[in-house]
This record gives structure tokens, C-alpha cells and sequence, in this order.
């Protein structure tokens, strides 16, 4: 069921403490879920709110295990040849050419199965990691992004870590990839899909980690900025925005703050540095309205109206 | 630490409960069965934590799955305890179970210091204390010969004894901790209850009332979405007429010339272009006014949904005026701000809030019916109330004859059309088909009534009505 050659972790405190180690605090459910797919050999797929670290789990995993990171992007129109493998025509044509003037009279034996060989053969991400000798982290990131029937050929991959070239038959995987699929949930994705994942929900964490995921990130900052830089945040995402700011966002804001100088945060600070957690014009004038004027004073019931 | 293997009965355990989510509609195959036993194998299965997220992981495949998931494995676990505790020790005497150990400190226990201790750990949010306090409360109530034995009952008259009924004015401050603790009460109840009747009663399945409308709970909106993937199957097939068949067929030169290769150039054997089936282009068209609000909910996520499987689909929303709204559905996924966004920017309300059928066919006439054309499929959600106002059902019957299809789903029941104000003898002629329309078996029997009816251009009107209701 596991691959050959991969070790596997022992327990998920163990994978939590690997991934901490790759700078990536988990909470118990991301390290149990990664724990297990790699025990059971089975994709994982996340999803959540954008900017909560799901791309970021994917490349925590591959520095922490030391696999290599082979990465998929997904989107819209994304095909075969652009995702799996492309025979290389000019490379064929040349190699024909090649082998007509070199071989002279005997250039008909020029035969089909000759130029479809490996040397022919492009490989994209998904073939890429399936092919690799060593075991690596194959990152499909945004799945939701591509057609349905992109997901439909992922099924033969996933399900068997294999792809069939028509004209040189099967590759199986040598050493089984660690796979992360990450979805925004901009569509749903087909139960086909899902029943080969290990589903995995990634929220928003909770203040105190999200502090700690902070200052791992920008030790420069101070644990009571910190602290209230989070509190802000937290109170920011629970305004109805178009787009809530994100755990990236934060570290960004704390990293602004540190270069300001800032040791607390007012609402003048609020103002100035407003754009690094908040990308909407209409998001903007909320915040400063809904969260500003309770920062200078303390207090933060009671909205001015207007 | 390689953890052991879990003792066989589990997988009995695990099948059982597996049963119960398929029955409460997750989508459990034996893939995912095996999944979660082989996860079980590897996790340390003795602590709850672990054991519950490595079946949630292997089992539930969304968020909305996963609400469902907790609920079901809360009740099936509750349940399987109180089964095992049965077994062991049948004492139907015990209706007290645990009574003795608390008798001495109930006797000097005052209601008030009890209401203190609860507000105390609600607030400090202490789970074991909170359980102890529900025990004592039981017990102390219970000394008083308050007991009815309706579990119901006696929550409500504990809570109101405390003080802590919701919204009272002695609500402590932090509601969810009041609910943690309601939670613990009632299954306490709930367990006293068993262990004094020496059996289980019923499971209750968790969706009786969600039956009607689908408001807002996330597996009813998975049901919507699954219903609206074999409405595009369906619809996906329509316009490949095979009653066309070999008319209008254009001639591949190139492969006929190729074929005829093989019968010395003479073209024997004549090749066609392939017809490729034409993608269905949708057009919804949702009443949001107020007299259908809790139906425009449900609405609002069948469109949601149909945005989610149609590339060709554009959707409007109309109460005095129709706006089109397909660039919200696009951009914004989330169902809430969605909605939320189509109800207060939609900018389809004038001055009254109350539909105005008439205005809204001009409109859409006007505006959109140059792009109907044979694909087209109209699909109206409303109720064709028109508050009096003239339905304009010549320019329905316009809209109608340039699409392909036009169908129309009522959110009530076929009963109460045509009385009132209700004006859907007048669209009915002109539709394809009219159906009721307001849970989601409903919708799923209009996409299995467009599966049957298939090739036909024409599902019969009113074919899903009570024969009572014709028109």
C-alpha cells in the first residue's frame, strides 16, 4: 500500500512536528489528515477560506519530508498537454530527418514505434511526479479552476498513482508522491474526486496560533503587537468584506508595522497600513468606518453613523 | 508508538455508523468505508479526538458533509454507549442511577448556590464541571418530585429553575456556553431516561423538519446541487434531436475521398460531419420579492448551483423590474453574501417590493429575448402572484415561443394557484411544463420528469399537479 522506498511517519504528532519544523504550525486535524494520507496513500484535499496556508501545507510537507515540490496550477482550460505529457513533434520530425540523411538508403526503416520513445516525450507536472525516481510532493493547487473533465482524468492518477500513454502504455509510479489537491470552492468538485481524497478543511485559525504563526514568520514584532494585531484582524474578518484578510495578510501587516515602527496599533496606524490587510475600495472606507474609532479609544461598541 | 490494531467489533461499529450517514445522505461507498478502517488501523483509535477525525477525514468530503457527520456521530456513539451500558448492567430499579454519591451533597445544596456554580463554569467555560453541575441539577430537581419524564419538559423547567433560559434577563453572558451546557442537561436527561425505561428509544433522523424549506442547511444545498447535475446531464443531451436524422447533414469531402480509396476512388461510402451536440444555453429568471422570501432562498441556491454546472447560464432576479445578476453568481461564491448582495444591490425593487409580472416580460423582451434562440431553456422560479397588476402574458408567450423550452416552478403547492392573485392559468399555456415546487425532491422530480419525457421538445403542463388542479 506505501511506497517502497519513502519512510513513513510513525504518528501524526510526529508529522506536526516535522511540518512546525518547516515553519508550518499545525493544528491536530491538518497534521492527523497528513499523518494518514501518507499512511494510507490516499491525495489529500484542502479546502478553505483563500489565504489560510493551503498551497503553504503543500510546501511545508515537501520541505519537511524533503521530497521535492513538483506543482500544478491549475486553470481555466487547463489540458492534458499542458498538465500531463506532450509528445515533442519537432524533436520527432528532426529525429526523422535525422535518421533519413544518416541512414540513406535504409531510411525507411524509420519506424513508428522509434519516435514515440521516452526521449520524445515531454513531461508535464503530472507525469513528472508520477515517473520521478524520488519520492516527491505533487501540489495540485486550484482544482476548482479547471473543467470537470480535467478532474476525470485525474482519477486514473490518483486512484493508481499511474498514467497510460497510448503509445507506450502504462507508468506507474515508482515511489509513491505525497499528493495535496487545494480547492477554493469556487465550484463543487465531483463526487468521483472526492471519494479518492482524504478531506481536509483549513479555517481560519484561532487567535493564539495565528499569533504564534505571526511571530514565526516575522520574529521582529513584539508578542503584545502581536497579540493585538491579531485581535484587529480577527474583528476586521468578522465585518461583511469582499475579501477577508488573510493569515498571509496578516504577517504582511505585521511586517509593515515593524518597518513603521508602530508598538501599538491606533486608528491612525489603522488608517496608514489599512491597504496591506484590505483590497477593496468599498472593503476600506468599512473598515476605517466599523473598526477605526474603537482602536484610538479603547472602547468598541458604537459605530458613528455616517 | 505503533498503535494497535483496533479489536474487530470496531469494523461492525464503523459499518453501522457508516449506515447511519447514508441514511441521513452522505455519500458513503464502501471505498470510503474501507478508507476510514484502514485510517483507524494507523491513528490511535482510544481517544475520541483522533478516532472522530480520521473517520471525518476519510467519510465526510465537505463542510456540509461534515456538519452532518458530527451530528450523526454524537447521536450514534451516545446511542451505542447507552446500548453497551444496557447490556451490562440491566437495572431497571435504578432510575436514580448515581443518586446515592450525590445525596449528601444535595442535602444542604440550595437552588440559588446551584444557579451560582452553573454561571461560574458556563463562564470559565469548564466542560467536567458543567457535566457535574447538569448531574446535580437533575438530581436536585429531581428530589423535589419535579420529574415529568418528558425530557423536553424537564429541560425547561430546570433551565427556568436556574435561571438560565435563553434571552431571560438572568442569561449569563456567554450564549455559547449556555448551549454547551443545555447539550449536556439534556443528554443527562436523555440518559437517566434509558436507564430508568431499560431501553433506547427511537433515533430521531436529523432532517424531519428540514424537509420543507432547505433555508440554509449546507447538505440540503449539497441536495440541490445534485439534483441540478442531472438536470445538466439531461439538459446537455437536448438538442441531439435523433428525430432529425438525415436531414440537413453536411457532406466530410476529405473522408469521403479517403474512403473511396478503398473501392478504387469510386465513392461508395459516404462520410458526414459529425454533429455535435449544441450546449444548452439557460436562462433563470428568480422572483425575490417578499411574498416568496423564504422560497427565494432555496431559489437563489438552485440558481447558485445551476451557475455551478452551466458555463452558458445567465440569471436575472426580478421583483418590480428584472436585473441581471449572472456576474454576482460568478464572481462571489459564497451563497450568504451572494444573496445578500442580490436582495439589497440587486437594484430590483422600485418603490412597493411587490412583483409586477407585467413589467418584468416587457423588460426581459425587450432586453434579452433577441438572444433566445432554439438552445435557449427559460426556466422561471416565482410564484406568479401579480398583486393585482396585469400579468402581461402576451409577451410571456413571446418569451416563450423564441425559446426552445420554457418551464416553470412555483414554490406552492398546486393547490393554491389561480386563487388570489395567482395568475399562472395565464403563463401555463405557454410554458413547456409547471411544477410545484418547494423541497428538494420536488426539483428532483422535475429533472427525473425531464429525463423521462427526453426527447420530447414538450414535457406535458401541469403533468406533476394533482388531477384535481388541471388546467
Amino acid at each position: 500500500m506505501t511506497a517502497s522506498t519513502a519512510e513513513t511517519p510513525e504518528s501524526p504528532t510526529e508529522v506536526g512536528e516535522a511540518l512546525a519544523g518547516a515553519s508550518y504550525l499545525a493544528d491536530d486535524t491538518v497534521s492527523l489528515v497528513a499523518f494518514l494520507a501518507q499512511r494510507l496513500g490516499r491525495p489529500i484535499l484542502v479546502e478553505g477560506p483563500a489565504g489560510v496556508g493551503k498551497t503553504e501545507l503543500a510546501k511545508a510537507l515537501s520541505r519537511a519530508s524533503g521530497r521535492e515540490l513538483v506543482r500544478l496550477q491549475c486553470y481555466e482550460g487547463l489540458d492534458e498537454a499542458k498538465a500531463l505529457y506532450e509528445w515533442n513533434y519537432r524533436k520527432q520530425l528532426l529525429g526523422i530527418q535525422a535518421r533519413a540523411t544518416a541512414g540513406g538508403e535504409d531510411g525507411e526503416e524509420v519506424g513508428i514505434d522509434e519516435i514515440f520513445a521516452p526521449e520524445y516525450l515531454l513531461e508535464r507536472p503530472l507525469l513528472r511526479a508520477i515517473a520521478s525516481p524520488e519520492p516527491v510532493v505533487l501540489l495540485i493547487d486550484e482544482i476548482d479552476k479547471t473543467d470537470q473533465e480535467f478532474e476525470a482524468m485525474l482519477l486514473e492518477l490518483l486512484s493508481d498513482f499511474q498514467v497510460t500513454i497510448p503509445e507506450l502504455g502504462r507508468v506507474e509510479a515508482e515511489t509513491h508522491p505525497i499528493v495535496v489537491i487545494t480547492s477554493n470552492d469556487s465550484r463543487e468538485l465531483t463526487e468521483a474526486l472526492k471519494r479518492r481524497c482524504l478531506y481536509l478543511w483549513i479555517d481560519y485559525p484561532e487567535a493564539e496560533r495565528e499569533a504564534e504563526i505571526v511571530r514565526l514568520h516575522e520574529p521582529g514584532i513584539d508578542e503584545a503587537l502581536a497579540q493585538r494585531l491579531v485581535e484587529v484582524v480577527g474583528q476586521v474578518r468578522e465585518l461583511d468584506l469582499r475579501k477577508p484578510p488573510s493569515i498571509s495578510e496578516s504577517i504582511d501587516w505585521a511586517r509593515t508595522l515593524v518597518l513603521l515602527g508602530a508598538d501599538d496599533i491606533d486608528e491612525k496606524t489603522l488608517r496608514d497600513s489599512l491597504s496591506t490587510i484590505v483590497k477593496h475600495r468599498s472593503d476600506l472606507d468599512l473598515v476605517a468606518e466599523k473598526v477605526g474609532p474603537g482602536l484610538g479609544r479603547g472602547d468598541r461598541n458604537g459605530t458613528p453613523g455616517g | 508508538m505503533t498503535p494497535e490494531r483496533p479489536p474487530a467489533r470496531i469494523a461492525d461499529r464503523l459499518i453501522e455508523l457508516c449506515g447511519e450517514l447514508r441514511a441521513e445522505g452522505l455519500a458513503v461507498g464502501t471505498s470510503e468505508v474501507l478508507d476510514a478502517a484502514l485510517a483507524l488501523e494507523s491513528v490511535g483509535w482510544q481517544e475520541e479526538e483522533g478516532f472522530r477525525e480520521a473517520i471525518a477525514a476519510t467519510v465526510a468530503k465537505s463542510q456540509g458533509d461534515r456538519e452532518v457527520f458530527d451530528l450523526v456521530f454524537d447521536r450514534f456513539f451516545f446511542r451505542a454507549t447507552e446500548a453497551e451500558a444496557l447490556v451490562r448492567e440491566p437495572d431497571p430499579e435504578g432510575a436514580g442511577t448515581g443518586g446515592g454519591a450525590d445525596d449528601g451533597a444535595l442535602a444542604e445544596l440550595t437552588i440559588d448556590d446551584l444557579a451560582q456554580a452553573v454561571t461560574e463554569a458556563i463562564e470559565s467555560g469548564d466542560t467536567g464541571r458543567m457535566n457535574e453541575l447538569a448531574r446535580l441539577s437533575i438530581a436536585l430537581f429531581g428530589r423535589d418530585g419535579e420529574r415529568s419524564g418528558v425530557v423536553g419538559v424537564d429541560l425547561q423547567r430546570i433551565r427556568r429553575g436556574l435561571g438560565i433560559s435563553p434571552g431571560g434577563e438572568g442569561a449569563g453572558p456567554d450564549p455559547e456556553g449556555r448551549r454547551l451546557f443545555e447539550r449536556q442537561l439534556r443528554r443527562e436527561l436523555e440518559r437517566r431516561q434509558i436507564s430508568s425505561q431499560g431501553k433506547l428509544p427511537p433515533a430521531r433522523p436529523l432532517r424531519d423538519l428540514s424537509r420543507a424549506l432547505p433555508v440554509r442547511g449546507a447538505s440540503d444545498l449539497a441536495q440541490v446541487q445534485r439534483a441540478i447535475f442531472r438536470l445538466k446531464r439531461r439538459l446537455a443531451t437536448v438538442g441531439h434531436d435523433p428525430r432529425q436524422g438525415g436531414r440537413g447533414r453536411t457532406l466530410d469531402f476529405r473522408k469521403t475521398a479517403r474512403a473511396s480509396l478503398q473501392t478504387g476512388g469510386v465513392p461508395l461510402d459516404l462520410r458526414y460531419r459529425p454533429k455535435r451536440p449544441r450546449k444548452p444555453e439557460i436562462y433563470v429568471l428568480c422572483d425575490v420579492s417578499s411574498s416568496v422570501s423564504s422560497a427565494s432562498t432555496f431559489f437563489l441556491s438552485v440558481v447558485h448551483a445551476l451557475h455551478d454546472s452551466f458555463r452558458r447560464l445567465r440569471s436575472f432576479v426580478f421583483i418590480e423590474r428584472i436585473s441581471e445578476v449572472t456576474d454576482h453568481f460568478l464572481r462571489e461564491r459564497d451563497f450568504a453574501a451572494v444573496s445578500e448582495r442580490i436582495t439589497t444591490a440587486g437594484g430590483v425593487a422600485d418603490v412597493s417590493g411587490y412583483t409586477d409580472y407585467g413589467r418584468v416580460w416587457s423588460e426581459f423582451l425587450e432586453d434579452v429575448s433577441t438572444d433566445l434562440g432554439p438552445r435557449s431553456t427559460v426556466i422561471v422560479l416565482g410564484d406568479a402572484r401579480t398583486n393585482g397588476r396585469p400579468p402581461g402574458a402576451g409577451n410571456f408567450r413571446a418569451v416563450a415561443e423564441r425559446a426552445r423550452r420554457t418551464f416553470w416552478l412555483n414554490p406552492e403547492p398546486a393547490s393554491y394557484w389561480n386563487y388570489g392573485d395567482s395568475a399562472m392559468a395565464a403563463y401555463a399555456p405557454s410554458c413547456d411544463g409547471v411544477f410545484e415546487c418547494w423541497t428538494t425532491d420536488q426539483l428532483e422530480d422535475f429533472v427525473d420528469l425531464l429525463a423521462r419525457n427526453g426527447g420530447d421538445a414538450s414535457v406535458h403542463p401541469a403533468a406533476l399537479a394533482k388531477p384535481g388542479h388541471r388546467f
